[in-house]
């Protein structure tokens, strides 16, 4: 499964590659599959409403309303009744993408199985949902998906009659049966909103809306097409004659041709089997599950800040439990906690300049403490020589950086590189630990644990607390999101990086630059 | 990549998009059935009679249950299965046996089949067996009956007044 994974995240961002060309990775819609779901499902909603207003039920008046919508009322009518098909199909398309992305990024497991557990649902949700809509039309493809619905349902063992024989013949046929479709076709997706409100229950700023112009770039695409091919109904249903040859929404009824190829009883069992297996996921086997955060309260003053960073909401304030006179301190929620760091790199304790034998942070990761990123620091940086001496802090979750090691180019890795606390940059820069300090990880707008690189980039702009102090050098310092499959541009940014420093150091050879402390080494191992 | 560049890029990646979805939200076109053929559509949910006779209790027996459950008869509530067959033309389509639905085995026995037949004059056999009898048929009825193309014939079978019907 690693390799499938693996196979399918590269193949993914080689194809983000290109979206990030024509988009920029503000807008690239694979960093936004989540949030355009959501968009398209307000569209569907919106286009719903509208049509329902029109909408008749019974065996005839269903039909004849759909088609007054569709050519009557083309302008309006029609066009929410296209937008409200192309944009359920939409809907189809970014939920399975985005599933399966989240699959190959990895992102279901430890605490994030809360948001892939209660994602699994939706496509039942979803279906239901469009199936029930197509067969309001009552048209020929209301009539197939009729008898073969009905047909699949009855292979269900708690049925006592069939289902199937309501749909016989057109003597058999009740308006009731249109009733409940629209009850259907109004209350899933009502308990798919719902479920979609638990799905981002536990983000911290969850991305319910894409961009701007991303959303108003698919909304034109989605009426352009309304406009150029708009949704038509197949001829009126009449249970004398076969519908024969159907035109199906490949999105929604896949499944159907299927149906009628091999026996209902077996498709219940492969969907119920392959939703059981997707729902049991996270806990399949794999590897070492990271600690979680712990507190250190003689560390924290429960300023909050590591809890305005987590991005699953796993941190919180609560009432002060030592004697130490401040109000509040840190809460770590085990379950909601996936150990990415980013609190310690927001924690204002988490310097390396502090000037202990024991550095230790407000909020620690167990297996990865603060100390020890400083004491890598120092290693990593230690055997460097020469005027272009580069310190790369990378994330885990990119692309490997250990063969960048070399006499000019130390490497220290963390879980995300959110956790990097921005003094970490005026310390290696003002010990002269380095001539500049480069910073990657995960693609911009993608971040593995979704908030690292842009806290990480609003730290370095001083826009977001912990600020990197002023004094530091900014061309000495250099960021780069690459992701996994990047690694020529990251090589590329990095040659570039190091003949700027190059050139610094030409201009600047006898003057010392501000926030420098010295040019020597100095002993640091006790700061 | 300069800003034409990327607006043409945006302008490619929406038109294939749309694309999809207008293409995919009605084809390629499914064929169900053959348009040149005709389907006869057997169905009925018929309960079969109970699997043994109702049993005479003894008094001793009677006198052994609770007094408000006392009754005179003990009556399986198992049904046979319903076996139906279709013979069209001569040539058998169908001969199948339906369980009764219910934990208990003691509900009706639904059927449901669609069978593709060449459209034409047809001479139909419909058989029906609902009793406890080893072989043979309770119900039978033979139609003369002219199919056109894409034509959905249902033979039903009605409790009420216990014969076949033809739509």
């Amino acid at each position: 499964m690693i390799h499938l994974k693996k196979i399918l995240r590269t193949g993914f961002e080689y194809m983000e590659d290109v979206f990030d060309a024509a988009f920029g990775p503000a807008w690239n819609p694979f960093y936004q599959l989540g949030a355009l779901g959501w968009f398209y499902y307000w569209i569907v909603i919106s286009s719903g409403i509208y049509l329902y207003i029109f909408f008749d039920t019974g065996i005839t008046d269903a039909y004849l309303s759909v088609e007054y919508l569709t050519h009557e009322q083309w302008y309006a009518g029609g066009v929410m009744r296209s937008l409200h098909r192309y944009a359920s199909d939409a809907l189809v398309i970014m939920m399975l993408m985005h599933l399966l992305r989240e699959f190959a990024m990895d992102r279901f497991r430890s605490s994030r199985w809360f948001a892939w557990f209660t994602g699994i649902p939706m496509l039942w949700f979803v279906f239901s949902a469009g199936i029930t809509g197509y067969w309001m039309v009552w048209d020929r493809l209301a009539q197939y998906i009729a008898i073969v619905t009905t047909g699949w349902l009855d292979t269900l063992p708690f049925f006592g009659e069939s289902i199937a024989r309501n749909f016989l013949s057109n003597a058999d046929l009740s308006g009731r049966f249109f009733t409940l479709m629209v009850f259907l076709h109004i209350a899933l997706p009502l308990l798919l909103l719902f479920i979609m409100w638990i799905h981002i229950h536990r983000h911290t700023q969850p991305k319910v809306n894409p961009p701007l112009g991303l959303a108003a770039g698919t909304l034109v695409m989605l009426l352009v097409v309304s406009l150029v091919k708009p949704a038509v109904s197949h001829a009126p249903a009449d249970l004398g004659i076969v519908p024969a040859v159907i035109g199906l929404d490949w999105f929604y009824l896949p499944i159907y041709p299927l149906l009628d190829r091999y026996p209902g009883e077996a498709m219940w069992m492969v969907l119920g089997v392959i939703t059981l297996l997707l729902l049991l996921l996270p806990w399949l086997p794999s590897g070492k599950q990271q600690a979680v955060a712990v507190i250190d309260l003689d560390n924290c003053n429960g300023c909050g800040r590591c809890v305005a960073d987590c991005p699953f909401s796993a941190i919180s304030l609560g009432p002060r439990s030592d004697n130490t006179g401040y109000e509040q301190e840190a809460v770590v929620d085990n379950r909601h906690c996936t150990s990415c760091g980013i609190c310690v790199g927001a924690c204002p304790t988490a310097t390396p300049f502090r000037r202990r034998s024991g550095l230790t942070a407000g909020i620690e990761l167990p297996e990865l403490q603060i100390s020890e990123v400083r004491d890598k620091t120092l290693a990593a940086t230690g055997k460097l020589g020469g005027n272009d001496r580069i310190l790369v802090f990378g994330c885990q979750h990119s692309m490997d950086l250990s063969a960048l090691e070399d006499s000019r180019t130390g490497v220290v890795s963390m879980p995300c590189i959110g956790m990097l606390p921005p003094s970490f940059l005026d310390f290696v820069l003002s010990k002269n630990l380095a001539d500049g300090v480069f910073l990657t990880g995960c693609r911009d707008g993608d971040c593995y644990f979704r908030l690292g690189i842009r806290w990480t980039d609003a730290r370095i702009c001083g826009e977001r607390d912990p600020e990197l102090r002023q004094r530091v050098p900014q061309q000495r310092i250099r960021t780069y999101w690459g992701g996994l499959t990047r690694s020529k541009q990251f090589l590329r940014e990095l040659d570039a990086f190091r003949n700027g420093l190059n050139a610094l150091a030409t201009c600047n050879q006898n003057v010392p630059e501000p926030g420098q402390e010295g040019n020597g080494h100095k002993d640091i191992g006790n700061a | 990549m300069p800003r034409t560049g990327r607006i043409a890029g945006q302008i490619i990646a929406y038109g294939l998009f749309a694309a999809g979805l207008g293409y995919f939200s009605n084809a390629p076109v499914y064929t169900w059935l053959d348009p040149g053929f005709a389907l006869i559509n057997l169905s009925f949910s018929h309960a079969g009679q109970r699997k043994e006779e109702c049993r005479r209790l003894t008094p001793a027996e009677i006198a052994a249950t609770a007094p408000n459950m006392r009754q005179p008869l003990d009556c399986p509530r198992e049904r046979v299965p319903v076996a139906a067959e279709l013979v069209l033309d001569g040539i058998s389509l169908l001969s199948k046996s339906y369980k009764p639905t219910g934990l208990a085995r003691d509900g009706a026995s639904s059927a449901y089949e669609r069978i593709p037949v060449r459209p034409g004059q047809h001479q139909l056999t419909v058989r029906l067996r609902d009793s406890r009898r080893g072989d043979g048929f309770d119900y039978e009825e033979n139609i003369s009956i002219n199919l056109r193309p894409r034509q959905n014939f249902v033979v039903d079978f009605r409790d009420n007044p216990g014969r076949f019907v033809f739509k």
